[in-house]
């Protein structure tokens, strides 16, 4: 068992070296003079050496590679062109908004889609199915930022229940703060919602058909208990992966939620440096994101032998 | 059954009744043929493929649809609400909002068709690298494992970041972002198709590995590859609204759905519908290729198809 988490947490050290050369060579693989590119059109021959300078594009790859993976484990990920500040700095500055909107997406999206796929598989075949499948099909299909328009329209601008943009920080009020977030979580949710209550009723419906359901049914079982202590808690790793996975989901649209709902977190952040090209905030963003999905991974793998204690390793 | 059915020489006795067979009781079943029988027993084929196939004509003709040039500035004619001259109105610069929607789908469509068959065609090649050299496997799905680590979007906007926005370079970002999955897809299916008995047969005889690989393997990989590849155009349509939206993605002066959208933004509160027909459009569209992925799935493994 603590052979396993030890070789488990060792494995992602490899995953993530290659993250840190990916995001790293990316500047190299483009086409063109990466200092030209982000100067961008109007620069000067100067502003061209100051960026070439900034990124130490004088040295060679591998030296340059090393140094910069060196400062990233001491915490250091470069300086920003535009603002001349370090990133972490601007990261942590930016952090709690993102952080709160993933939380809330998370936890609302897995309250509304897991019993969602129960049902769905519990009445299999019927209008309730057909209308979860319904939504599954339409969660994937509508992009998020038209589910942010359409949400804050209606609750927003016309019912005026909600406030239609912007973020208050936890520490100025509970309320205030989860008023400013429940429309962009529904609307980052969406896609989440829709691939959790896929993956739960599919799990769900081979669960169902097996032999120990009957056996339970047959002791007389409450449909109830049949369904939220039998069935789910066996049908609880491949959920539990899905939502692992999704979080994947989260991350993209955190960039465009953010933009829709002004929320002053590292997707606005990522767009304002894309515009500026201030390509050390896109690395460290990209990085640190990386970083999360991959940990948060790693945590759920862990955590298999807590919901199946068949799984040992 | 009649009599005239029996075997010659054999009459029946005079009183005998004989039973009719199951065969005159029940209704004939014709099974539907051809290609209307196949769409009317997989209806959501049907509709995703008919709404798609009216978005080509869309893009193909938008010339012709009674558009104007989406391109035209009339800043005498900024922010016109939806009417008869301007069907869905006019933007920030008097441009007619119709005609660049239905010039939009022109983007939309070469995006996600490009991305789904580049995407298919390079993972394919690593997916079957892959599946046959141990050692390429080992170093191609290290690599792969750190790219499916950054979500897809991200990994696009930072190549975007780096190139000048153009519709070729987008395919491209997308098409690298998507590569793992098609590569992890088909290197699957290939390991487990290694194992059939009939592959085996063909390695036991002394086939060449080639020649397994495009007899044996090839044409098995196609089936679940091309499920895949129209969930990837889905998902490509979207990541360049996405990008195009926040700025990084197709150039401002081609009218794409995200392009409309961004320029939109900031009146969204006061003149939504500048927004809202490219989202419906935008939506459609995923929908039908979506639909249409799901048919095609459920058409190839019925099997699957009653579980998800």
């Amino acid at each position: 068992m603590w052979a396993y988490i030890v070789r488990r947490v060792l494995a992602t050290i490899p995953v993530m070296a290659v993250v840190a050369l990916f995001v790293f060579s990316l500047l190299y693989i483009a086409p063109g003079d990466p200092a030209a590119v982000i100067a961008g059109d109007q620069a000067t021959p100067e502003d061209v050496e100051r960026i070439r300078a900034s990124l130490g594009l004088d040295r060679p790859y591998l030296v340059r590679f090393a140094d910069w993976l060196w400062d990233i484990l001491n915490g250091d990920l470069g300086t920003s062109i535009f603002t001349n500040l370090p990133v972490s700095t601007m990261i942590a500055q930016r952090i709690e908004p993102t952080l709160s909107l993933m939380v809330v997406t998370i936890l609302l999206a897995v309250s509304i889609a897991v019993p969602m796929g129960v049902v769905a598989a519990w009445k299999q075949g019927t209008m309730a199915d057909r209308a979860v499948m319904g939504f599954a099909v339409l969660g994937f299909s509508v992009p998020v930022f038209v589910v942010g328009y359409v949400l804050a329209y209606v609750f927003a601008l016309e019912l005026d229940w909600l406030p239609v943009q912007g973020y208050t920080p936890i520490s100025q009020g509970f309320l205030p703060w989860i008023e400013n977030l429940i429309l962009p979580a529904i609307a980052l949710g969406t896609v989440y919602i829709a691939l959790i209550a896929r993956i739960t009723r599919a799990t769900m419906l081979e669960v169902l058909s097996q032999d120990y359901i009957r056996t339970a049914r047959a002791k007389g079982v409450g449909q109830r208990a049949i369904l939220f202590l039998h069935a789910l808690k066996n049908a609880a790793v491949p959920i539990v992966t899905v939502i692992g996975i999704g979080i994947a989901l989260l991350i993209g649209g955190a960039v465009v939620t953010e933009s829709v709902f002004a929320i002053p977190g590292l997707g606005r952040l990522t767009v304002d440096a894309i515009l500026r090209r201030d390509y050390p905030v896109i690395q460290g963003v990209v990085l640190l994101f990386s970083f999360v999905y991959v940990l948060v991974n790693l945590v759920i793998d862990l955590l298999y032998t807590l919901f199946d204690p068949r799984i040992r390793y | 059954m009649s009599a005239t059915s029996l075997p010659p020489g054999v009459t029946i006795p005079p009183g005998l009744a004989i039973a009719k067979l199951p065969g005159d009781i029940l209704p004939e079943v014709k099974p539907k043929r051809g290609a209307i029988g196949f769409l009317r027993r997989h209806p959501t084929m049907a509709i995703g493929g008919g709404l798609l196939l009216v978005m080509v004509l869309v893009a193909v003709f938008a010339p012709f649809l009674w558009t104007k040039d989406p391109t035209a500035l009339a800043p005498a004619l900024r922010t016109r609400e939806p009417s008869a001259d301007f069907w869905f109105g006019t933007d920030m610069l008097g441009r007619d909002v119709y005609s660049r929607v239905l010039y939009g789908a022109r983007v939309s469509l070469i995006v996600g068709f490009s991305v789904a068959i580049l995407a298919s065609i390079a993972g394919l090649v690593i997916g079957l690298v892959s599946g046959f050299n141990r050692l390429a496997d080992s170093i191609i799905m290290r690599v792969m494992d750190g790219m499916m680590s950054i979500p897809p979007i991200l990994l696009a906007i930072a190549l975007m970041a780096l190139t000048r926005g153009s519709v070729r370079n987008v395919i491209i970002a997308i098409t690298i972002a998507e590569i793992p999955r098609v590569s992890r897809l088909v290197r699957g299916v290939v390991l487990s198709l290694r194992e059939q008995p009939y592959v085996e047969a063909a390695v036991a005889s002394g086939t060449r590995t080639w020649k397994i690989i495009f007899k044996h393997i090839l044409p098995n990989t196609l089936a679940p590859l091309t499920v895949q590849a129209t969930y990837i155009c889905a998902a490509a349509m979207i990541t360049e609204a996405i990008l195009s939206f926040i700025g990084a993605g197709t150039p401002p002066i081609i009218p794409s759905w995200g392009n409309i959208m961004a320029e939109g933004r900031a009146l969204w509160q006061v003149k939504p519908y500048i927004v809202f027909f490219p989202a419906v459009f935008l939506s459609i569209t995923v929908l039908a290729v979506n639909l249409l992925g799901d048919g095609l799935r459920d058409a190839i493994d019925p099997r699957l198809a009653k579980r998800i």
